[in-house]
């Protein structure tokens, strides 16, 4: 009896697990397969699973007829610039605030962390303002500088170089060597894990930004392509052929990176979670 | 003269010395934890801090893009006390942060425990769960608005086909075409759901870096003690993931708080205002009506409610949480 139901149990189990799978991956494949559907039948009705004739007319279409190669150019720059700014700016500022004495550091840290819960949605229109009267609206500058200041990845690098032994750093103080030489040459070296975990943190979270480059960007030449798919999505009539083989390229990328860096990402988040 | 500017010096240099470190290698230190930390304290300066001081600054003032920023005291709060879609926008925030935090937390920890337990491709299951977390909200958004279109969607195809099935037709059950994001009843619960399906998976691998540090002894001394899964559930894993609850709580609550991507594309807050947040409430009235002191008002009360949130969540759930 025991037996039977813990056998009940597992298929149980597996069945729920499976079914959750099944919600998760299904749109994604829904999402392939209908790009390459072409034209209208990719909202013919009934739904063919699979594509009839598969053609990859819709991005063609997309990239010829749309600067959506320029928005996904722009959707990279925007990304990774932000993203390399950030491991350099966040990486020193933390290690100030871990490893550094100087006075009012601790007051420094808490003014950083103050910042911390403050939701993006009560400084957007200030901070549009003030981005605004500096003459950044509509340029790179202002889609990407706003972007890289967040207490997050300060404080990130700031748990890990206060997990780093200081033994590493006092022998080569002892042989005279400057912090500034200490950081890129021991402290560095040694935080590659990190640095590929917090890059991929970032530019996961830069790549699914969207408010901030709606609002800042005008002209279609500065749009990423997450913008550029939000207007083919027009309440009257939707694009929906270039809405899905764009989505499909905008996933990739981010598709790509989850799976060659998984153990990267979750050891961020775990960071984020447990320490934070 | 020449006397009293020495002494000056002299006086000065002392204060200094008194403030400044006597070690080379100390005052090396100091200059280089300022020099280090200076880029990231403007940025944050300007781009939070500062829009933070604004904030309160402008919601005391009407500004559109027309008139000149003119002081009016209250009158935005005054105005939002009145303004029924801004009532409207703060019960779909609070409805949405209601049966979404809830859900993504049971949900997330209730697979994070079936994906801690010796099960076969366990971290199989666990990637395709956490895939979502990397495809862009708004593209999540346009897929879902996609699948779940009531003429062509292949959620509603799915529906026909199976309340076609022989015995279900036969007793005679009818579900009417459903109309999802075109219905003012069905439109907010499926971003919700959306929004569960985009960051469950994210929120479980939280929960699994906490419940791998629970030590497995607490489990066995339970066992010994004749404790069933349930209660070892009950009264092992939920009171020392404690501090991992409150931050999944925190974290939903606050992305709860500001839904806007999902809105934006799925059904640009409509039908009928049916999805209408606040923070698509502050997006339109600062950036499609150019009102910025009026929004900065929404902004300020979407601020102090998130505070007010916050604080209460630390107090209820943070007590006996603090190691």
């Amino acid at each position: 009896m025991k037996v039977v139901g813990s056998i009940f149990k597992r298929g149980a189990l597996y069945g729920i697990l499976l079914g959750g799978v099944i919600i998760v991956a299904f749109p994604l494949f829904w999402l392939l397969s209908s790009s390459l559907k072409p034209g209208n039948q990719v909202f013919a009705y009934p739904p063919a699973l699979l594509p009839r004739e598969p053609s990859l007319e819709n991005y063609t279409i997309l990239l010829s007829r749309y600067p959506f190669a320029r928005w996904l150019v722009n959707s990279f720059v925007f990304a990774l610039s932000v993203t390399g700014a950030s491991l350099v700016l966040h990486s020193m500022a933390g290690y100030a605030l871990a490893r550094l004495r100087f006075p009012g550091r601790n007051a420094l840290f808490l003014a950083v962390m103050s910042t911390y819960m403050v939701p993006i949605y009560a400084v957007i229109v200030p901070r549009f303002l003030i981005v605004k009267s500096l003459g950044w609206v509509d340029t790179y500058q202002g889609l990407i500088i706003p972007s890289i200041f967040h207490a997050f990845g300060i404080f990130a690098f700031r748990q890990f170089f206060l997990g780093i032994p200081k033994e590493l750093e006092d022998a080569a103080l002892i042989d005279g060597a400057s912090r500034i030489r200490i950081f890129v040459e021991i402290v560095l070296p040694l935080s590659r894990g990190i640095l590929l975990t917090m890059g991929v943190i970032f530019f996961i979270a830069n790549w699914d930004s969207f408010i901030w480059p709606l609002i800042i960007t005008r002209s279609k030449d500065l749009w990423v392509a997450q913008v550029g798919i939000a207007s083919f999505r027009d309440p009257q009539v939707t694009l929906w052929e270039y809405v899905v083989s764009g989505s499909v390229l905008m996933a990739i990328p981010g598709l790509i990176l989850f799976f060659a860096l998984q153990r990267f990402i979750v050891r961020g988040i775990k960071t984020a979670g447990i320490k934070g | 003269m020449q006397m009293s500017s020495l002494t000056k010096r002299v006086a000065r240099v002392s204060v200094v010395t008194r403030l400044w470190p006597r070690s080379a290698q100390e005052r090396e230190q100091g200059l280089v934890g300022y020099l280090f930390l200076l880029p990231d304290l403007i940025g944050l300066g300007v781009f939070w801090v500062a829009p933070m001081v604004f904030l309160f600054y402008l919601s005391l003032h009407e500004w559109t893009a027309l008139s000149p920023m003119t002081y009016v005291g209250l009158q935005n709060f005054a105005e939002l006390m009145k303004d029924d879609l801004w009532w409207k926008s703060v019960r779909v925030t609070l409805v949405y942060l209601g049966s979404y935090m809830p859900l993504v937390v049971v949900l997330s920890l209730l697979l994070a425990v079936l994906l801690n337990t010796r099960i076969r491709a366990r971290n199989w299951f666990r990637t395709a769960f956490f895939v979502p977390y990397v495809i862009p909200t708004v593209i999540v958004g346009v897929i879902w608005a996609f699948m779940l279109d009531p003429s062509f969607g292949i959620v509603n195809y799915c529906f026909r086909q199976i309340l076609q099935l022989p015995l279900l037709s036969q007793l005679g059950w009818q579900l009417p075409n459903q109309m999802w994001l075109a219905s003012t009843t069905m439109a907010l619960p499926a971003i919700i759901f959306v929004d569960i399906w985009k960051y469950v998976g994210f929120c479980m691998i939280i929960f699994l870096a906490g419940l791998q540090e629970i030590p497995a002894q607490y489990y066995e001394a339970a066992m010994i003690d004749g404790a069933n899964s349930w209660q070892l559930f009950r009264d092992v894993t939920v009171p020392l993931l404690r501090p991992v609850i409150l931050f999944v709580v925190m974290i939903s609550a606050f992305r709860a708080f500001q839904v806007f991507d999902q809105v934006y594309v799925m059904t640009a807050g409509g039908p009928y205002y049916a999805t209408y947040t606040m923070a698509f409430f502050i997006y339109e009235r600062a950036f499609k009506f150019f009102r910025f002191g009026y929004a900065a008002a929404a902004s300020t009360v979407l601020f102090v409610m998130i505070l007010i949130f916050t604080i209460g969540q630390i107090r209820s759930l943070g007590t006996g949480a603090a190691e």
